[in-house]
């Protein structure tokens, strides 16, 4: 009975799938049943002394996980990409919420409107697994709000403050939280701060600073003992941002986004959960050029979408099963414009759409259930339909899309699909998980609707396809793990097998808009591609108080048998840690081999090798129920002059750091 | 049931924003509605209506319609007409291209034609515009002034064809430019002599519209200009990818695809040496 009360309450809290909660501490009960799911733990409520750098950007949270890439861009608002692929085929949400980004050139994946401090982790699931918010091919990233709990644990709060040497980052916040028996209310903010960068060798990279300023609250009202609403909001804001490997930066990337939330437990014996959600967001962004002293041309480039949704989800569990099903839906509006301002003040500015007030009408429904044939054998079989509609509600966009595609007509509706089924075994110490999926997305609205975004990276300018088929996707997975007296070995591993991947594809005999750029790229569909993920993560408690853990990671792509882009090499890292008392030091090693799939065709070249180390120290000072934690370090110890794939332009990384990260708790 | 109730709203509420609203055009009666009169020449017997789209005279293609009226407004039908535009200038006069005047479809009063005015007037130098026409077997004159004002961007263009052929190309279509891609017309003429300018078949013109602005890039998707209707009358599609300045650049061919005149926009070579012009 105790074990069950156990899953029920991980299942309810993680909205995952575990069923072995007597492991919840190891790697393996984390996430059994669906291999492809991992969480990353991000409020300081919980990593105390966990994770070596407690005010790292959410970023750096998330590049920590071995399904996860950063594309870096400059120092700030990196891409997150799933499984090797970008942020086109992955459904990334805020709490359930769905977000576009205002940037047609992805400066402004939604990943960078929300602070550490808003959240409490980051659920990653793999694949079509990732489908319960949306159409997905690579798999999905839910940040989940961090909020207090109805447990009357009065006002408590936290005000911290950071420093880094290297590109002089200032750091400071604070977090207020009240809780009552049927009442809570959170508020933080966070602010930061920060000058160029400087890489290996003391190079300053030029517009690779920021300034971000963020705030959120939370009030929760329980209504019953198994009812309660709650309502959120975050407001997020970043202003006088570089981006050193793109030709342009930005003034302004300002989001809201606010939602009202509603759930109840114990609904029946079979029904355990029912949680809705509405929600309303927007989100600004202006990109800036007059910091650069020589450009072809001056221009404009700001980006508006406004998105409002819900889901609605209830689960529950009947025998041997065990249960999820969940609706959502949401309206999309994105709408960018570009205006170049010729030389000549007596010609008229140049204007175009680059996205042409497009509107997204999006709808799903997904189905999961666990199936528990015995002890040992699980199954989950999971299920999901949407249907997307897009409209182009401006007509001079529709007169522009006209000049590539003829007879483009400004609705267009896609009906996607996915199911995955998948099969746990589990003995003792020992877990082994293989699944099958098969999943389809949309296009983007750059995909389907962009016209003239110049992409810095193999420098074309792209036009989207509104008639695009749907990319699909026939994925296999597999996953071993081995607890072990002092330590555990786990293994994945993913195959995609992509049909009509979306791709640029060069368009001979049309000259670029974009001055001094190579050409122009449709986006097309690739007849298949292939990605194929690897990791092996080991950790092993040498001593008592001295822990190691060691990860690699293999990916691999192609497309109609050449290299894909951005797909990380053979890379590596490791990380030592000693605990005494309550001090925990650090040290870390990453690293990667020289890039030898790479794709010249997208303007590629071959990341070089390198390794890094960093240190870190920590302590914990407790008295009268206040903590002060004091966390130190040093990123990039020798100073390495390196560059990784995932660097944009191949846009050296920072050089060596010393940072300092002071929490007081009360 | 909560969640079906639930779900039938966000269905209705879809419904909603997926509406289509679609224009009905109004059929046109009168072919002078939406065209705006620039002046009356009268003489003793009758008035003379001149529209045109703006209710103004630009240098370049005029597409103008008339329509005569006794003087005590009563409208007169089924006149014959012709009519003849010509610079006066110190110290000689000269024509420039024009149409025959036709009846409009449909109707039995209201003319249409074109003039390509090739400058505009000044203080000394005027435009006069001359009427023939017969009514019930009388012949009837009537000639004015009429202004015709400079225009902003370069709409015709004159030149010398490798074959020494003195050539005049007009931009018909678009007037009003928009994104997207654009009817394109011209019409070609040949400057024979002051006064005569005969409409030209079976030549072909070349478009590759550049923004000079923007790193002199062009646009996909143009079409050539070639003849499909019309005496004198090139038609092709010239794609507009966003608002500014286009340069237009040309090339006009004999029906053996030999260039006569204009040169391809290469990197080295910004702009061929005729061209047109369009602003939007």
């Amino acid at each position: 009975m105790v074990t069950k009360k156990i899953i029920l309450f991980i299942f309810l809290y993680s909205f995952s799938n575990s069923l072995f909660a007597q492991d919840t501490d190891s790697i393996i009960g984390k996430n059994n049943i669906k291999e492809l799911e991992e969480v990353i733990v991000i409020d300081q409520k919980d990593i105390s002394g966990k994770h070596s750098k407690a005010l790292s950007s959410l970023d750096n949270f998330l590049e920590s996980n071995n399904a996860i890439n950063m594309i870096k861009r400059g120092a700030y608002a990196w891409e997150a990409a799933i499984n090797g692929m970008s942020t086109e085929r992955s459904v990334i949400t805020i709490d359930g919420m769905r977000i576009y980004g205002a940037c047609t050139d992805k400066m402004d994946p939604i990943t960078s409107y929300v602070e550490i401090t808003n959240l409490s982790k980051a659920v990653i699931k793999g694949g079509q697994g990732g489908g319960a918010h949306g159409a997905t091919i690579a798999g999905s990233i839910d940040l989940i709000r961090q909020h207090s709990n109805f447990d009357n644990s009065g006002l408590k709060g936290s005000i911290f403050t950071g420093f880094e040497t290297n590109n002089l980052q200032k750091i400071a916040g604070a977090k207020l939280d009240y809780s009552t028996k049927k009442f809570y209310s959170d508020f933080d903010f966070t602010i930061r701060d920060a000058e160029n960068y400087k890489a290996g060798g003391n190079e300053e990279i030029l517009y690779s600073q920021f300034s971000k300023f963020n705030m959120s609250a939370n009030v929760g009202r329980k209504i019953n003992e198994h009812q309660d609403l709650s309502a959120s909001v975050i407001y997020d804001r970043a202003w006088d941002v570089g981006y050193p490997a793109l030709p342009m930066d930005v003034s302004l990337a300002e989001a809201f986004m606010g939602s009202v939330k509603f759930q109840k437990h114990h609904i029946s014996s079979y029904i355990h959960h029912w949680e809705s959600k509405l929600y309303f967001n927007k989100v600004i962004h202006i990109m800036d050029d007059t910091k650069r002293p020589i450009v072809p041309i001056r221009m404009d480039m700001p980006g508006w979408t406004s998105t409002g949704g819900f889901y609605s989800f209830i689960n529950g569990e009947r025998g041997k099963h065990n249960w999820k099903a969940s609706v959502n839906g949401h309206i999309n509006r994105s709408y960018a414009e570009m205006t170049m301002y010729p030389a000549d003040v007596n010609e008229k500015d140049m204007f175009m759409l680059t996205w042409p007030d497009v509107s997204t009408y999006f709808a799903s429904v997904f189905l999961e259930d666990n199936y528990y044939l015995d002890d040992n054998w699980s199954s989950n079989l999971s299920i999901g339909s949407s249907i997307q509609t897009n409209t182009i509600n401006d007509s001079f966009g529709i007169e522009s899309l006209r000049i590539f595609h003829p007879d483009l007509n400004s609705i267009k509706t896609r009906w996607l699909k996915n199911i995955g089924y998948s099969m746990n075994y589990y003995k003792r110490n020992q877990n082994i998980n293989f699944g099958l999926a098969y999943s389809e997305r949309a296009p983007s609205v750059s995909e389907a609707y962009g016209f003239y975004l110049f992409n810095s990276f193999d420098r074309y300018d792209y036009i989207g396809d509104p008639n695009l088929n749907n990319e699909k996707s026939i994925e296999l997975n597999a996953a071993y793990s081995i607890a072990l007296k002092k330590g555990f070995v786990k293994v994945q591993a993913n195959y995609f097998r992509m049909y009509d991947y979306i791709i640029g594809k060069i368009q001979p005999g049309l000259t670029p808009m974009t001055i001094n750029a190579n050409g122009i790229k449709k986006y097309e569909a690739l007849e298949n591609a292939n990605i194929f993920n690897a990791n092996l993560s080991l950790n092993y408690n040498i001593l008592k108080q001295v822990n190691a853990s060691f990860r690699l990671i293999y990916r691999y792509g192609q497309g109609n048998d050449l290299p894909l882009p951005l797909i990380q090499p053979f890379s590596y890292g490791a990380v030592v840690r000693y605990e005494p008392n309550k001090y925990v030091f650090e040290i870390n090693m990453e690293g990667a081999l020289k890039q030898i799939n790479y794709s010249t065709e997208y303007g590629e070249t071959p990341a070089p090798a390198y390794t890094i180390f960093n240190l870190s120290a920590s302590r914990d000072f407790s008295f009268l129920k206040q903590t002060i934690l004091l966390k130190t370090g040093i990123e990039n110890l020798f100073d390495t002059h390196y560059s990784t794939f995932a660097d944009w332009n191949r846009i050296p990384r920072m050089g060596r750091n010393v940072f300092v990260n002071v929490i007081y708790k009360f | 049931m909560k969640t079906i109730k639930y779900l039938s709203i966000i269905i209705l509420f879809f419904g909603l924003f997926s509406c289509v609203k679609t224009k009905k055009q109004p059929i046109q009666t009168n072919p002078l509605e939406g065209k705006t009169l620039v002046q009356k020449i009268q003489n003793n017997n009758h008035n003379i209506a001149l529209y045109t789209e703006n209710g103004k005279f630009k240098v370049g293609y005029n597409k103008i319609f008339i329509q005569i009226s006794k003087l005590d407004n009563s409208i007169v039908e089924n006149a014959n007409i012709s009519w003849k535009p010509l610079m006066k200038m110190t110290s000689m006069s000269h024509s420039c291209p024009f149409s025959d005047l036709n009846l409009v479809d449909q109707s039995k009063s209201v003319f249409e034609g074109y003039i390509v005015f090739q400058m505009a007037s000044n203080e000394t130098e005027f435009w006069d515009l001359s009427f023939e026409y017969t009514l019930d077997g009388q012949n009837f004159q009537a000639h004015d002034t009429v202004h015709v004002s400079e225009s902003l961007f370069k709409n015709i263009v004159s030149f010398t064809g490798s074959d020494n052929v003195k050539y005049l190309i007009a931009l018909v279509a678009p007037q009003n430019p928009k994104i997207g891609l654009n009817n394109m017309s011209a019409l070609l003429f040949e400057r024979a002599s002051m006064m005569s300018f005969p409409t030209l078949n079976n030549y072909s013109i070349n478009i590759d519209p550049r923004m000079p602005s923007m790193g002199n890039h062009n646009s996909p998707n143009n079409e050539h200009l070639s003849q499909t209707n019309g005496e004198g009358l090139y038609n092709g599609k010239l794609s507009l990818t966003m608002t500014g300045y286009w340069k237009i650049n040309l090339q006009l061919l004999d029906k053996n695809k030999n260039v006569l005149k204009g040169e391809d926009v290469t990197p080295e070579n910004e702009s061929s040496s005729i061209f047109l012009e369009i602003e939007l």
